[in-house]
Protein backbone atom coordinates (compact mmCIF):
# COMPACT_ATOMS: atom_id res chain seq x y z
CA UNK A 1 0.00 0.00 0.00
CA UNK A 2 1.83 2.80 -1.32
CA UNK A 3 1.43 5.67 1.26
CA UNK A 4 2.47 9.81 1.15
CA UNK A 5 1.32 10.63 4.78
CA UNK A 6 4.06 12.32 6.25
CA UNK A 7 4.56 13.29 10.31
CA UNK A 8 5.94 17.01 10.31
CA UNK A 9 6.86 18.60 13.18
CA UNK A 10 4.00 16.66 15.07
CA UNK A 11 1.32 17.69 12.71
CA UNK A 12 0.12 14.49 10.81
CA UNK A 13 -0.39 15.00 7.35
CA UNK A 14 -2.03 13.23 4.74
CA UNK A 15 0.59 14.28 2.37
CA UNK A 16 3.67 16.58 2.56
CA UNK A 17 2.45 19.83 0.67
CA UNK A 18 1.83 22.53 2.99
CA UNK A 19 0.32 25.46 1.03
CA UNK A 20 3.05 28.10 0.98
CA UNK A 21 2.56 32.13 2.90
CA UNK A 22 1.26 34.60 1.07
CA UNK A 23 -1.32 32.77 -1.64
CA UNK A 24 -4.68 32.13 -0.70
CA UNK A 25 -4.01 32.49 3.35
CA UNK A 26 -5.75 35.51 3.86
CA UNK A 27 -9.01 33.88 5.54
CA UNK A 28 -10.08 30.60 6.87
CA UNK A 29 -12.86 30.32 4.17
CA UNK A 30 -9.40 30.71 1.67
CA UNK A 31 -7.60 28.40 3.28
CA UNK A 32 -10.47 25.59 3.77
CA UNK A 33 -10.62 25.63 0.17
CA UNK A 34 -7.08 24.81 -0.09
CA UNK A 35 -7.41 21.73 2.42
CA UNK A 36 -10.25 20.78 0.27
CA UNK A 37 -8.13 20.40 -3.07
CA UNK A 38 -5.87 18.44 -0.96
CA UNK A 39 -3.38 20.57 0.87
CA UNK A 40 -1.63 18.23 3.48
CA UNK A 41 -1.30 21.62 6.02
CA UNK A 42 -1.91 25.11 5.07
CA UNK A 43 0.06 28.40 6.08
CA UNK A 44 -1.63 31.82 6.65
CA UNK A 45 -0.64 35.02 5.47
CA UNK A 46 1.76 36.63 7.02
CA UNK A 47 0.68 39.13 9.91
CA UNK A 48 2.61 41.95 11.81
CA UNK A 49 1.90 43.46 15.16
CA UNK A 50 0.12 46.42 13.35
CA UNK A 51 -2.73 46.50 9.70
CA UNK A 52 -0.18 47.36 6.91
CA UNK A 53 -1.97 48.13 3.67
CA UNK A 54 1.11 46.93 1.43
CA UNK A 55 2.07 48.02 -1.74
CA UNK A 56 0.11 49.61 -4.34
CA UNK A 57 -1.03 47.33 -7.54
CA UNK A 58 -0.10 46.17 -9.54
CA UNK A 59 1.41 43.77 -7.36
CA UNK A 60 1.92 40.38 -9.07
CA UNK A 61 1.84 39.26 -12.53
CA UNK A 62 3.51 36.18 -14.65
CA UNK A 63 5.71 35.74 -17.81
CA UNK A 64 5.42 32.16 -18.74
CA UNK A 65 7.58 30.37 -16.06
CA UNK A 66 8.06 33.42 -14.04
CA UNK A 67 6.02 34.73 -11.54
CA UNK A 68 6.89 37.97 -9.86
CA UNK A 69 4.86 39.79 -6.79
CA UNK A 70 5.50 42.49 -4.41
CA UNK A 71 2.31 42.13 -2.62
CA UNK A 72 4.59 44.44 0.59
CA UNK A 73 2.75 42.46 3.31
CA UNK A 74 -0.24 44.14 3.68
CA UNK A 75 -1.98 42.24 6.36
CA UNK A 76 -5.09 42.99 8.73
CA UNK A 77 -2.62 43.15 11.97
CA UNK A 78 -2.51 40.75 14.80
CA UNK A 79 -5.81 42.38 16.76
CA UNK A 80 -7.96 41.82 13.59
CA UNK A 81 -6.12 38.45 12.56
CA UNK A 82 -7.17 36.64 16.17
CA UNK A 83 -10.89 37.24 15.13
CA UNK A 84 -9.97 36.22 11.89
CA UNK A 85 -8.45 33.11 12.55
CA UNK A 86 -10.27 32.13 15.44
CA UNK A 87 -11.81 29.40 13.84
CA UNK A 88 -9.03 27.42 11.87
CA UNK A 89 -10.55 24.20 13.09
CA UNK A 90 -13.14 24.26 10.39
CA UNK A 91 -10.27 24.25 8.00
CA UNK A 92 -9.72 20.50 8.42
CA UNK A 93 -5.35 20.39 8.31
CA UNK A 94 -3.29 21.64 10.42
CA UNK A 95 -2.99 25.64 10.38
CA UNK A 96 0.99 27.24 10.11
CA UNK A 97 1.07 30.62 11.97
CA UNK A 98 3.35 33.22 10.04
CA UNK A 99 4.41 35.74 11.92
CA UNK A 100 6.91 38.85 10.82
CA UNK A 101 8.18 41.94 12.32
CA UNK A 102 11.08 44.62 12.55
CA UNK A 103 12.83 44.16 15.82
CA UNK A 104 12.77 40.61 17.67
CA UNK A 105 10.45 42.07 20.05
CA UNK A 106 7.80 42.52 17.58
CA UNK A 107 7.78 38.98 16.47
CA UNK A 108 7.11 38.06 20.52
CA UNK A 109 4.47 40.00 20.60
CA UNK A 110 2.56 38.61 17.73
CA UNK A 111 3.30 35.16 19.19
CA UNK A 112 1.64 36.35 22.52
CA UNK A 113 -1.41 37.99 20.68
CA UNK A 114 -2.36 34.52 18.66
CA UNK A 115 -0.95 32.20 21.42
CA UNK A 116 -4.86 31.38 21.67
CA UNK A 117 -5.07 30.16 17.80
CA UNK A 118 -4.71 26.30 17.47
CA UNK A 119 -1.47 26.81 15.20
CA UNK A 120 0.31 23.70 14.20
CA UNK A 121 3.47 25.68 14.19
CA UNK A 122 4.77 28.78 13.85
CA UNK A 123 6.49 29.84 10.66
CA UNK A 124 9.25 33.09 11.18
CA UNK A 125 10.14 34.30 7.39
CA UNK A 126 13.48 36.42 7.70
CA UNK A 127 13.85 36.43 3.69
CA UNK A 128 11.20 38.63 1.82
CA UNK A 129 13.08 40.23 -0.61
CA UNK A 130 10.83 43.54 -1.42
CA UNK A 131 9.52 44.67 1.91
CA UNK A 132 10.89 47.54 3.72
CA UNK A 133 11.45 47.21 7.36
CA UNK A 134 11.02 43.29 6.93
CA UNK A 135 13.14 40.21 5.90
CA UNK A 136 16.27 40.64 3.46
CA UNK A 137 15.63 44.66 3.40
CA UNK A 138 15.98 44.47 7.12
CA UNK A 139 19.05 42.39 7.45
CA UNK A 140 17.08 39.55 9.16
CA UNK A 141 18.67 36.69 6.73
CA UNK A 142 22.56 37.52 8.39
CA UNK A 143 23.51 34.40 10.77
CA UNK A 144 23.70 37.17 13.76
CA UNK A 145 19.74 38.28 13.27
CA UNK A 146 19.08 35.01 12.29
CA UNK A 147 19.98 33.64 16.03
CA UNK A 148 18.41 36.74 17.33
CA UNK A 149 14.89 36.45 16.17
CA UNK A 150 14.84 32.74 16.52
CA UNK A 151 16.17 32.72 19.96
CA UNK A 152 13.60 35.27 21.23
CA UNK A 153 10.98 33.40 19.33
CA UNK A 154 11.95 30.31 21.00
CA UNK A 155 11.45 31.69 24.41
CA UNK A 156 7.93 32.74 23.23
CA UNK A 157 6.23 29.81 22.12
CA UNK A 158 6.46 25.83 22.83
CA UNK A 159 5.14 25.26 19.39
CA UNK A 160 7.54 23.92 16.73
CA UNK A 161 9.62 26.93 14.90
CA UNK A 162 10.05 26.91 10.90
CA UNK A 163 12.67 29.16 10.15
CA UNK A 164 12.38 30.63 6.22
CA UNK A 165 15.04 31.43 4.54
CA UNK A 166 16.15 33.35 1.23
CA UNK A 167 18.24 31.40 -1.86
CA UNK A 168 19.96 34.52 -1.98
CA UNK A 169 21.89 34.95 1.45
CA UNK A 170 25.92 33.90 0.11
CA UNK A 171 26.20 31.97 3.31
CA UNK A 172 23.17 29.98 3.61
CA UNK A 173 24.32 27.20 4.98
CA UNK A 174 25.75 29.46 8.47
CA UNK A 175 22.66 31.18 8.28
CA UNK A 176 20.37 27.66 8.66
CA UNK A 177 23.01 26.71 11.37
CA UNK A 178 22.72 29.52 13.42
CA UNK A 179 18.73 29.32 13.34
CA UNK A 180 19.13 25.69 14.21
CA UNK A 181 21.63 26.71 17.07
CA UNK A 182 19.14 28.98 17.99
CA UNK A 183 16.10 26.52 18.25
CA UNK A 184 14.65 26.33 15.27
CA UNK A 185 13.08 22.70 14.27
CA UNK A 186 12.64 23.06 10.46
CA UNK A 187 14.01 25.14 8.27
CA UNK A 188 11.86 26.74 5.01
CA UNK A 189 13.76 26.80 1.86
CA UNK A 190 13.08 29.05 0.53
CA UNK A 191 10.74 32.82 0.02
CA UNK A 192 11.08 34.23 -3.32
CA UNK A 193 14.13 34.86 -5.34
CA UNK A 194 15.61 38.34 -6.39
CA UNK A 195 14.58 40.90 -6.15
CA UNK A 196 13.62 41.04 -10.00
CA UNK A 197 12.02 43.93 -11.93
CA UNK A 198 10.72 44.10 -15.66
CA UNK A 199 9.92 47.35 -17.20
CA UNK A 200 7.00 47.64 -19.42
CA UNK A 201 8.91 49.09 -22.44
CA UNK A 202 5.88 50.83 -24.05
CA UNK A 203 5.57 53.47 -21.61
CA UNK A 204 9.04 53.23 -20.09
CA UNK A 205 7.84 51.84 -16.54
CA UNK A 206 8.06 49.39 -13.95
CA UNK A 207 5.70 47.29 -14.14
CA UNK A 208 5.66 46.56 -10.12
CA UNK A 209 4.57 49.63 -8.30
CA UNK A 210 7.46 48.56 -5.76
CA UNK A 211 9.04 48.81 -8.81
CA UNK A 212 11.07 45.16 -7.87
CA UNK A 213 9.70 41.72 -6.70
CA UNK A 214 10.35 38.54 -5.53
CA UNK A 215 10.60 35.99 -8.14
CA UNK A 216 8.76 32.52 -7.91
CA UNK A 217 7.40 29.54 -10.23
CA UNK A 218 8.57 26.55 -12.06
CA UNK A 219 11.70 28.69 -13.05
CA UNK A 220 13.41 28.33 -10.15
CA UNK A 221 12.77 25.23 -9.09
CA UNK A 222 16.83 24.45 -10.02
CA UNK A 223 17.90 27.06 -7.36
CA UNK A 224 15.49 25.94 -4.62
CA UNK A 225 17.11 22.34 -5.21
CA UNK A 226 20.54 23.20 -5.03
CA UNK A 227 19.48 24.85 -1.58
CA UNK A 228 17.79 21.74 -0.06
CA UNK A 229 20.51 19.87 -1.04
CA UNK A 230 23.27 21.46 0.54
CA UNK A 231 20.99 22.16 3.30
CA UNK A 232 20.61 18.50 4.01
CA UNK A 233 24.07 18.10 3.89
CA UNK A 234 24.90 20.55 6.43
CA UNK A 235 22.04 21.03 9.08
CA UNK A 236 19.81 18.01 11.15
CA UNK A 237 16.45 20.06 11.37
CA UNK A 238 14.22 18.81 8.46
CA UNK A 239 13.85 21.20 5.50
CA UNK A 240 10.40 22.19 3.78
CA UNK A 241 11.30 22.74 0.21
CA UNK A 242 9.70 25.88 -1.15
CA UNK A 243 10.12 27.14 -4.79
CA UNK A 244 8.83 26.53 -8.36
CA UNK A 245 7.25 22.89 -7.12
CA UNK A 246 4.23 22.57 -9.79
CA UNK A 247 4.23 18.63 -10.46
CA UNK A 248 4.60 15.12 -9.36
CA UNK A 249 8.45 15.15 -10.55
CA UNK A 250 9.29 18.31 -8.95
CA UNK A 251 8.05 17.11 -4.93
CA UNK A 252 9.60 14.04 -5.81
CA UNK A 253 13.09 15.73 -6.84
CA UNK A 254 13.08 18.07 -4.17
CA UNK A 255 12.59 15.60 -1.72
CA UNK A 256 15.60 13.30 -3.14
CA UNK A 257 17.35 16.98 -2.45
CA UNK A 258 16.47 16.24 1.01
CA UNK A 259 13.15 17.67 1.59
CA UNK A 260 11.04 16.13 4.02
CA UNK A 261 7.85 18.51 3.36
CA UNK A 262 7.05 20.89 0.05
CA UNK A 263 5.74 24.23 0.13
CA UNK A 264 3.58 25.38 -2.89
CA UNK A 265 2.06 28.75 -3.70
CA UNK A 266 2.89 30.17 -7.02
CA UNK A 267 2.02 26.51 -8.45
CA UNK A 268 -1.93 27.41 -7.58
CA UNK A 269 -1.18 30.17 -10.61
CA UNK A 270 0.03 27.46 -13.31
CA UNK A 271 -2.09 24.47 -12.55
CA UNK A 272 -5.32 26.34 -10.06
CA UNK A 273 -6.66 25.43 -6.59
CA UNK A 274 -6.54 21.65 -6.74
CA UNK A 275 -2.79 21.78 -7.97
CA UNK A 276 -2.33 19.61 -4.74
CA UNK A 277 -4.30 16.83 -5.46
CA UNK A 278 -2.75 16.76 -8.82
CA UNK A 279 0.71 17.00 -7.28
CA UNK A 280 -0.15 14.19 -4.66
CA UNK A 281 -1.20 11.54 -7.65
CA UNK A 282 1.69 12.44 -9.36
CA UNK A 283 3.74 11.36 -6.65
CA UNK A 284 1.40 8.46 -5.99
CA UNK A 285 2.00 7.22 -9.30
CA UNK A 286 5.45 8.00 -9.67
CA UNK A 287 6.13 5.48 -6.59
CA UNK A 288 3.81 2.89 -7.92
CA UNK A 289 5.90 2.77 -11.39
CA UNK A 290 9.53 2.83 -9.24
CA UNK A 291 7.87 0.68 -6.51
CA UNK A 292 7.91 2.74 -3.51
CA UNK A 293 6.23 2.08 -0.84
CA UNK A 294 6.59 5.39 1.43
CA UNK A 295 8.39 8.77 1.48
CA UNK A 296 10.91 7.69 4.03
CA UNK A 297 12.59 6.11 0.48
CA UNK A 298 12.77 8.85 -1.36
CA UNK A 299 13.92 11.56 0.84
CA UNK A 300 17.42 12.24 0.79
CA UNK A 301 18.35 10.04 -1.80
CA UNK A 302 20.60 12.19 -4.25
CA UNK A 303 23.38 12.34 -1.50
CA UNK A 304 23.45 8.57 -1.62
CA UNK A 305 26.90 6.78 -2.90
CA UNK B 1 2.42 28.70 -20.76
CA UNK B 2 0.45 31.19 -19.51
CA UNK B 3 1.49 35.13 -19.45
CA UNK B 4 -0.77 37.86 -17.62
CA UNK B 5 1.60 40.90 -17.28
CA UNK B 6 0.05 43.91 -18.56
CA UNK B 7 -0.17 45.26 -22.40
CA UNK B 8 0.14 48.54 -22.84
CA UNK B 9 -2.32 50.39 -25.28
CA UNK B 10 -2.98 53.27 -26.71
CA UNK B 11 -5.78 55.32 -25.46
CA UNK B 12 -8.29 55.97 -28.52
CA UNK B 13 -11.22 57.84 -27.35
CA UNK B 14 -12.08 59.27 -23.73
CA UNK B 15 -15.95 60.75 -23.84
CA UNK B 16 -17.84 62.17 -21.22
CA UNK B 17 -21.40 59.69 -20.18
CA UNK B 18 -22.34 61.68 -17.29
CA UNK B 19 -21.74 64.05 -14.94
CA UNK B 20 -18.44 61.93 -13.43
CA UNK B 21 -18.80 58.89 -15.89
CA UNK B 22 -16.42 59.19 -18.59
CA UNK B 23 -15.43 56.06 -21.08
CA UNK B 24 -11.67 55.05 -22.49
CA UNK B 25 -11.67 53.18 -25.50
CA UNK B 26 -8.62 51.11 -26.46
CA UNK B 27 -7.80 48.42 -28.94
CA UNK B 28 -9.70 45.38 -28.35
CA UNK B 29 -7.02 42.49 -27.94
CA UNK B 30 -9.08 40.48 -25.66
CA UNK B 31 -9.60 36.58 -26.58
CA UNK B 32 -12.94 35.27 -26.30
CA UNK B 33 -14.45 38.08 -23.90
CA UNK B 34 -17.52 37.20 -22.23
CA UNK B 35 -19.36 39.93 -20.88
CA UNK B 36 -19.61 40.12 -17.00
CA UNK B 37 -15.38 39.13 -17.47
CA UNK B 38 -13.07 41.89 -16.18
CA UNK B 39 -9.85 43.49 -17.30
CA UNK B 40 -7.25 44.96 -14.71
CA UNK B 41 -6.64 48.02 -16.02
CA UNK B 42 -2.82 50.09 -14.87
CA UNK B 43 -1.87 53.45 -15.12
CA UNK B 44 1.79 53.13 -14.65
CA UNK B 45 3.31 54.40 -11.37
CA UNK B 46 -0.06 54.80 -10.20
CA UNK B 47 -1.83 51.78 -9.82
CA UNK B 48 -3.82 48.93 -11.33
CA UNK B 49 -7.88 48.38 -10.88
CA UNK B 50 -10.50 45.82 -11.99
CA UNK B 51 -13.13 46.94 -14.85
CA UNK B 52 -15.97 45.85 -16.55
CA UNK B 53 -16.24 46.29 -20.32
CA UNK B 54 -19.39 48.56 -21.72
CA UNK B 55 -18.45 48.70 -25.34
CA UNK B 56 -17.27 45.30 -26.70
CA UNK B 57 -16.38 46.45 -30.59
CA UNK B 58 -14.70 44.12 -33.31
CA UNK B 59 -12.02 46.86 -32.92
CA UNK B 60 -12.12 48.30 -30.24
CA UNK B 61 -13.36 48.16 -26.51
CA UNK B 62 -14.85 50.74 -23.86
CA UNK B 63 -14.61 50.70 -20.23
CA UNK B 64 -17.03 53.24 -18.07
CA UNK B 65 -16.47 54.32 -14.88
CA UNK B 66 -17.30 56.84 -12.45
CA UNK B 67 -14.58 59.71 -10.48
CA UNK B 68 -14.10 59.22 -7.59
CA UNK B 69 -10.75 58.13 -5.91
CA UNK B 70 -7.04 58.87 -7.11
CA UNK B 71 -7.05 56.39 -10.23
CA UNK B 72 -10.26 57.49 -11.40
CA UNK B 73 -9.09 60.78 -11.48
CA UNK B 74 -6.27 60.06 -13.24
CA UNK B 75 -7.73 58.12 -15.76
CA UNK B 76 -10.04 60.72 -16.34
CA UNK B 77 -7.40 63.08 -17.00
CA UNK B 78 -5.15 60.97 -19.19
CA UNK B 79 -5.24 62.12 -22.94
CA UNK B 80 -6.29 60.45 -26.27
CA UNK B 81 -2.70 58.87 -27.37
CA UNK B 82 -1.95 58.41 -23.54
CA UNK B 83 -1.12 54.82 -22.60
CA UNK B 84 -2.72 52.60 -20.06
CA UNK B 85 -1.76 48.48 -19.76
CA UNK B 86 -4.72 45.63 -19.52
CA UNK B 87 -4.62 41.99 -18.43
CA UNK B 88 -7.22 39.42 -18.77
CA UNK B 89 -9.88 38.99 -19.64
CA UNK B 90 -10.28 37.33 -16.03
CA UNK B 91 -13.33 35.58 -14.06
CA UNK B 92 -16.54 34.48 -15.32
CA UNK B 93 -19.30 36.18 -16.73
CA UNK B 94 -22.87 35.53 -17.48
CA UNK B 95 -24.15 33.00 -19.26
CA UNK B 96 -25.37 33.55 -23.04
CA UNK B 97 -29.15 35.73 -22.48
CA UNK B 98 -32.22 34.82 -24.39
CA UNK B 99 -35.09 36.80 -25.28
CA UNK B 100 -36.83 36.89 -21.78
CA UNK B 101 -33.91 37.44 -19.84
CA UNK B 102 -34.34 40.78 -17.64
CA UNK B 103 -30.90 42.63 -17.30
CA UNK B 104 -30.58 45.34 -14.52
CA UNK B 105 -27.73 47.80 -13.80
CA UNK B 106 -27.75 49.65 -10.87
CA UNK B 107 -25.18 53.12 -11.04
CA UNK B 108 -21.77 52.52 -12.40
CA UNK B 109 -22.79 48.44 -12.32
CA UNK B 110 -24.83 48.88 -15.92
CA UNK B 111 -21.44 49.27 -17.99
CA UNK B 112 -20.17 45.90 -17.42
CA UNK B 113 -24.20 44.88 -18.61
CA UNK B 114 -23.91 47.43 -21.26
CA UNK B 115 -22.76 44.72 -24.18
CA UNK B 116 -25.42 42.46 -22.47
CA UNK B 117 -28.17 45.04 -22.99
CA UNK B 118 -26.81 45.55 -26.67
CA UNK B 119 -27.90 41.91 -27.48
CA UNK B 120 -31.27 41.62 -25.24
CA UNK B 121 -34.74 43.57 -26.08
CA UNK B 122 -34.36 46.81 -24.76
CA UNK B 123 -37.42 46.95 -23.29
CA UNK B 124 -36.47 43.80 -21.13
CA UNK B 125 -33.47 46.31 -19.91
CA UNK B 126 -34.00 48.26 -16.42
CA UNK B 127 -31.36 51.04 -15.82
CA UNK B 128 -30.82 52.63 -12.33
CA UNK B 129 -29.30 55.63 -11.23
CA UNK B 130 -29.47 57.93 -7.76
CA UNK B 131 -30.24 61.25 -10.14
CA UNK B 132 -30.21 61.60 -13.87
CA UNK B 133 -26.44 62.82 -13.83
CA UNK B 134 -25.42 59.77 -12.80
CA UNK B 135 -27.28 57.72 -15.17
CA UNK B 136 -25.50 55.74 -17.69
CA UNK B 137 -26.62 55.19 -21.20
CA UNK B 138 -29.95 57.15 -21.45
CA UNK B 139 -29.46 57.78 -25.11
CA UNK B 140 -27.46 54.64 -25.96
CA UNK B 141 -30.83 52.34 -24.51
CA UNK B 142 -33.57 54.61 -25.45
CA UNK B 143 -36.31 52.04 -25.23
CA UNK B 144 -35.14 50.80 -21.65
CA UNK B 145 -36.59 51.32 -18.51
CA UNK B 146 -35.39 54.10 -16.59
CA UNK B 147 -35.53 54.95 -12.75
CA UNK B 148 -33.81 57.56 -10.63
CA UNK B 149 -33.85 57.59 -6.99
CA UNK B 150 -35.03 61.55 -7.13
CA UNK B 151 -37.27 61.37 -10.25
CA UNK B 152 -35.17 63.70 -12.27
CA UNK B 153 -35.13 61.20 -15.30
CA UNK B 154 -37.18 58.17 -16.15
CA UNK B 155 -39.50 56.68 -12.94
CA UNK B 156 -39.04 57.96 -9.78
CA UNK B 157 -37.64 54.81 -7.73
CA UNK B 158 -35.97 52.23 -7.75
CA UNK B 159 -35.15 49.19 -10.37
CA UNK B 160 -36.74 46.45 -7.99
CA UNK B 161 -39.92 48.30 -8.62
CA UNK B 162 -39.85 47.84 -12.39
CA UNK B 163 -38.63 44.09 -11.59
CA UNK B 164 -41.29 43.45 -9.70
CA UNK B 165 -43.89 44.50 -12.06
CA UNK B 166 -42.02 42.40 -14.91
CA UNK B 167 -42.15 39.49 -13.06
CA UNK B 168 -45.47 39.20 -12.37
CA UNK B 169 -46.29 38.58 -15.66
CA UNK B 170 -43.73 34.76 -15.16
CA UNK B 171 -44.10 33.65 -18.45
CA UNK B 172 -42.32 36.85 -19.77
CA UNK B 173 -39.22 36.07 -17.92
CA UNK B 174 -36.82 33.13 -17.95
CA UNK B 175 -34.22 34.45 -15.89
CA UNK B 176 -32.63 37.92 -14.45
CA UNK B 177 -29.25 39.46 -14.97
CA UNK B 178 -28.33 42.10 -12.24
CA UNK B 179 -25.13 44.10 -11.43
CA UNK B 180 -25.11 47.34 -9.00
CA UNK B 181 -24.85 47.86 -5.21
CA UNK B 182 -25.51 44.60 -2.73
CA UNK B 183 -28.09 45.86 -1.38
CA UNK B 184 -30.18 46.50 -4.64
CA UNK B 185 -28.84 42.64 -6.11
CA UNK B 186 -29.59 41.19 -2.13
CA UNK B 187 -33.19 42.76 -2.91
CA UNK B 188 -33.28 41.55 -6.76
CA UNK B 189 -32.36 37.82 -5.51
CA UNK B 190 -35.03 37.70 -2.79
CA UNK B 191 -37.44 39.15 -5.86
CA UNK B 192 -36.32 36.34 -8.25
CA UNK B 193 -36.65 33.35 -5.19
CA UNK B 194 -40.01 34.65 -4.45
CA UNK B 195 -41.09 33.94 -8.31
CA UNK B 196 -38.82 30.93 -8.68
CA UNK B 197 -36.60 32.51 -11.54
CA UNK B 198 -32.78 32.35 -11.44
CA UNK B 199 -30.81 35.18 -11.02
CA UNK B 200 -27.04 35.66 -11.86
CA UNK B 201 -25.28 38.45 -10.12
CA UNK B 202 -22.04 40.64 -10.57
CA UNK B 203 -19.61 41.04 -7.43
CA UNK B 204 -17.51 43.94 -6.40
CA UNK B 205 -14.25 43.25 -4.07
CA UNK B 206 -10.76 44.92 -3.94
CA UNK B 207 -8.43 43.05 -5.66
CA UNK B 208 -4.47 42.35 -6.60
CA UNK B 209 -3.95 39.47 -8.79
CA UNK B 210 -7.79 39.25 -10.34
CA UNK B 211 -6.54 35.70 -11.54
CA UNK B 212 -7.20 33.72 -7.65
CA UNK B 213 -3.99 33.80 -6.30
CA UNK B 214 -3.75 36.11 -3.32
CA UNK B 215 -7.00 35.39 -2.12
CA UNK B 216 -7.72 39.04 -1.69
CA UNK B 217 -11.28 39.53 -2.77
CA UNK B 218 -12.63 36.26 -0.77
CA UNK B 219 -16.36 36.62 0.24
CA UNK B 220 -17.11 33.88 2.31
CA UNK B 221 -15.80 30.87 0.94
CA UNK B 222 -15.82 31.84 -2.60
CA UNK B 223 -12.88 33.45 -4.45
CA UNK B 224 -14.45 36.38 -6.21
CA UNK B 225 -11.61 37.24 -9.15
CA UNK B 226 -11.82 33.38 -10.09
CA UNK B 227 -15.22 31.75 -9.28
CA UNK B 228 -16.74 34.71 -9.88
CA UNK B 229 -17.28 38.16 -10.39
CA UNK B 230 -20.80 36.61 -11.90
CA UNK B 231 -22.72 34.48 -9.51
CA UNK B 232 -25.75 32.45 -9.47
CA UNK B 233 -27.73 33.94 -6.66
CA UNK B 234 -28.15 30.27 -4.72
CA UNK B 235 -24.31 30.15 -4.80
CA UNK B 236 -24.19 32.98 -3.15
CA UNK B 237 -27.39 32.35 -0.68
CA UNK B 238 -26.88 32.41 3.15
CA UNK B 239 -22.92 33.34 2.02
CA UNK B 240 -22.29 35.68 5.39
CA UNK B 241 -19.99 38.07 3.79
CA UNK B 242 -22.30 39.04 0.43
CA UNK B 243 -24.43 42.49 1.12
CA UNK B 244 -22.49 42.63 4.51
CA UNK B 245 -18.69 42.83 5.08
CA UNK B 246 -15.62 43.51 2.07
CA UNK B 247 -11.77 43.23 2.34
CA UNK B 248 -10.00 46.64 2.32
CA UNK B 249 -6.10 46.68 1.12
CA UNK B 250 -4.86 45.05 4.03
CA UNK B 251 -7.28 42.27 3.94
CA UNK B 252 -9.19 43.50 6.90
CA UNK B 253 -12.62 42.78 6.77
CA UNK B 254 -14.72 45.83 7.36
CA UNK B 255 -18.68 46.31 6.27
CA UNK B 256 -19.84 46.67 3.18
CA UNK B 257 -20.93 50.62 3.89
CA UNK B 258 -16.99 51.12 5.33
CA UNK B 259 -15.72 49.11 2.51
CA UNK B 260 -17.55 51.70 -0.40
CA UNK B 261 -16.49 54.90 1.62
CA UNK B 262 -12.67 53.52 1.54
CA UNK B 263 -13.10 52.49 -2.17
CA UNK B 264 -14.05 55.88 -3.18
CA UNK B 265 -10.96 57.61 -1.79
CA UNK B 266 -8.57 54.67 -3.34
Amino acid sequence: MITIKSDFLGMKLSNPLILASGIMGISVGSMKKIADNGAGAVTIKSISKEERSGHNNPTMFSFGDVFMNAVGYSNPGMVEAKKEFSDIDRIGVPVIGSVIGTEADDFVAVIEELKDIKFGAIEIPLSCPHTPGFGVLAGQGTPEATYRITKAVRKATRLPIIIKLSANAPDLTIVAKAAEKAGADAINMGNTHGPGMRIDIDSGKPILDFKVGGISGPAITPVTVRCVYDLYESIKTPIIGTGGITTGRDAIEMMMAGASALGVGTGIYYRGFDVFKKIANEMKDWMKKKGHLSLKEIIGVAHEG
Amino acid sequence: MRDDYPRSLEILEIEKEAKDLFTIFVKNTLDDFVPGQFVMVWIPRVDEKPFGVSYLEKDRIGITFEVKGKFTKKLASTKKAGIIGIRGPYGIGFPEPDSSTIVIGGGCGVSSLAPLIEKVKKSNSIIGARSKDMLLFRNRFKDAHFTTDDGTFGKKGFVTEILEEKISAPDKVSQVFCCGPEIMMSRVIEICKKHRKKCFISMERYMKCGFGVCGQCMCGDKVVCKEGPVFESKDVEGNPEFNHFARIKSGKKVPVSDYVRWRSCE
